[in-house]
């Protein structure tokens, strides 16, 4: 277990910080909001980070899974104007976004 | 007589108005334009739809009157008015999870569950209201405003599959698809005071079902009674290759199981589960107890104690999963785009506009969950409380054949009685389990609480344990009468 996790509160910062990585634009009032909402649901599930589950394995899902494939086949696929006619922006067969890469 | 006060009621179950129609008792079209005046007279007050398909459902219950005419049988769900929650993708028709992110998109595909039911000959009437991308327990979270519940209108019908329990409660449909993560079918059906069913997980195809937690998302029936629950799932379940946690099981006899009684049936009552309930729910839930002991159920006492671990593992896993699957929603491909000067910025303001509060906070703490330094004392504690959960299960089920609690600690509460987040996710203290073993359970209405609101009794089965669950729910709604 962590310091970070011991102590169970985020900062603004971190909220900040999680935010950016999120890709989400939060105002000032979002920011206290969720350091503050955030911060007591981490104390809840700290009751989570106390536990010694050294011996247990991690789930990460109900059924065993192996590798699941398929004969390689050709199947029904969607059509160019099904991707297009719910594309904000489509052109030439392609999605457009703003610039990635500043100017040189 | 306040204004808030019941004055819709459930309609006539699946098999009986599969029966009525294909004995030409009743048309399909008949049928559905009873649905659909029901539906004009009470649904701005219930507010159960986010799209009401009264045009697609009368030429497809005439298709159905068509098909019976000339001796041609539509199948086990001919002329059955059915609603779909609206994370369930249907062809041609919007589907947006309540989310303003999905607000203009039309799904090109249908989900599995939507195919099956349309060759089993029903007529889907329309797409429920739900909390946004299904977080939530009251339908509140609904970019598109609040279901009331059918059987109060001053208090929530519980969610996320809130409009789905909503319509069936309110008679607009004989049956209703939700989808389950946390108790999202169960804890609405209760609260509204239908029948929900979480199946085993992998045995209904979740193709086409918008994700939010994939390792907890299960589909499965809202009904006006058991038996119609087990027809339907035997409808929509089974083998799909194009979902690959999809358990190849045959699912059926469901039916039969309902009518076996429970003779020697183990039930264990999950102390850890009951004990959080108010008292009028434990109430409730001790006269079914007693009930099912009086014929011939052995009921007993059993302590889980892993389960007090369970709600702080789901707010961590289901998070996690949600911050992950929700990031497709960029902008780019489909869904709302924001302008913004590049890519970042662009992203950036098309999140913080289409999603709503609790969807945020949920992919904010996910995202926390998931990150470096957090990752293993947050995600992967979790992870292995949830085979501590799993295993504590199955050492219960070697003494039991269905365990038993209150689906919801309460019954129905009032809109914005549950400000702080903490508290709403109180609401799925006793359902959350199953979806963390992959577990099938349901919520059998049973008696009524606080304010003479339905209390639900949760049927809890090991995994591929829907016979005898079904067996156990059947007799809880027959001791319910």
């Amino acid at each position: 277990m962590t310091d970070q996790a011991s102590r169970g509160k985020i900062s603004r910062e971190e909220v900040v910080h999680i935010a950016s990585l999120a890709r989400l634009g939060l105002d000032d009032g979002e920011l206290d909001a969720f350091t503050r909402e955030l911060g007591a649901i981490l104390d809840h599930a700290s009751t989570v980070a106390e536990i010694d589950l050294r011996d247990v394995s991690p789930m990460s899902h109900p059924i065993a899974l192996s590798n699941v494939l398929r004969d390689d086949v050709l199947d029904e696929c969607l059509e160019l104007e099904d991707l297009q006619s719910n594309a904000p922006d489509f052109f030439e067969g392609k999605f457009r976004v703003p610039k990635i890469l500043d100017e040189p | 007589m306040t204004s808030t006060q019941r004055t819709s009621f459930p309609r006539q179950g699946v098999r009986e108005t599969a029966i009525a129609v294909k004995t030409r008792f009743q048309s399909a079209s008949d049928v559905l334009s009873d649905c659909l005046e029901e539906i004009a007279r009470c649904e701005d007050k219930i507010h159960a739809f986010n799209l009401v398909l009264d045009n697609q459902a009368r030429q497809r219950a005439s298709e159905i009157d068509d098909l019976i005419a000339r001796g041609i049988d539509p199948g086990p769900l001919a002329g059955v008015p059915v609603a779909l929650k609206d994370n369930i993708c249907t062809r041609e028709i919007a589907t947006t999870c309540s989310s303003k992110m999905l607000e203009r998109w039309i799904p090109p595909y249908n989900a599995t569950v939507v195919a099956k039911l349309q060759d089993a000959g029903a007529v889907i009437v329309g797409k429920t209201n739900m909390d946004e991308f299904a977080m939530g327990s009251s339908t509140e979270n609904s970019a598109f405003g609040p279901t009331r519940n059918p059987c109060n209108l001053d208090y929530v019908p519980g969610g996320s599959s809130g409009g789905s329990a909503a319509s069936v409660a309110a008679g607009f449909v004989c049956c209703a698809l939700g989808s389950d993560t946390g108790g999202s079918i169960r804890q609405p059906a209760s609260l509204c005071g239908v029948v929900g069913v979480k199946p085993t997980y992998g045995r209904v195809s979740r193709y086409g079902l918008i994700a939010f937690a994939s390792s907890l998302d299960q589909i499965g029936p809202l009904c006006v009674n058991v038996g119609d629950a087990a027809l339907i799932c035997e409808v929509i379940g089974g083998y799909d290759p194009r979902d690959s946690t999809s358990i190849d099981e045959p699912f059926s006899g469901l039916l039969d199981s309902c009518d076996k009684g429970v003779d020697g049936i183990r039930v264990g009552v999950v102390t850890e589960l009951l004990a959080p309930a108010s008292p009028d729910v434990q109430a409730a839930f001790t006269k079914c107890t007693d009930k099912l002991a009086a014929i011939g159920a052995k009921v007993d006492e059993i302590s889980i104690p892993e389960l007090s671990y369970g709600l702080a593992a789901y707010y961590l896993i289901a998070p996690a999963e949600a911050s992950s699957n929700l990031a497709r929603y960029d902008g780019v491909r489909y869904g709302l785009r924001v302008a913004g000067q590049d890519v970042e910025s662009m992203m950036r303001a098309t999140r913080s506009a289409g999603f709503g509060p609790e969807v945020k906070r949920r992919i904010m703490l996910g995202t926390y969950a998931l990150s470096s330094g957090y990752y293993d004392a947050y995600y992967g504690q979790a992870q292995r409380v949830r085979t501590l959960i799993t295993k504590a299960f199955g050492r219960a089920y070697e003494s039991f054949d269905v365990l038993l609690s209150p689906t919801s600690p309460t019954v129905a509460f009032g809109f914005g009685a549950k400000q702080d987040p903490l508290d709403m996710y109180n609401s799925d203290i006793a359902t959350i389990a199953s979806n963390l073993a992959g577990h099938p359970a349901m919520s059998v209405p049973f008696g009524l609480g606080a304010n003479n609101l339905p209390v639900g009794v949760q049927v809890m089965a090991p995994t591929l344990g829907e016979a005898v669950m079904f067996q156990v729910g059947a007799q809880i709604e027959g001791l319910a009468q």
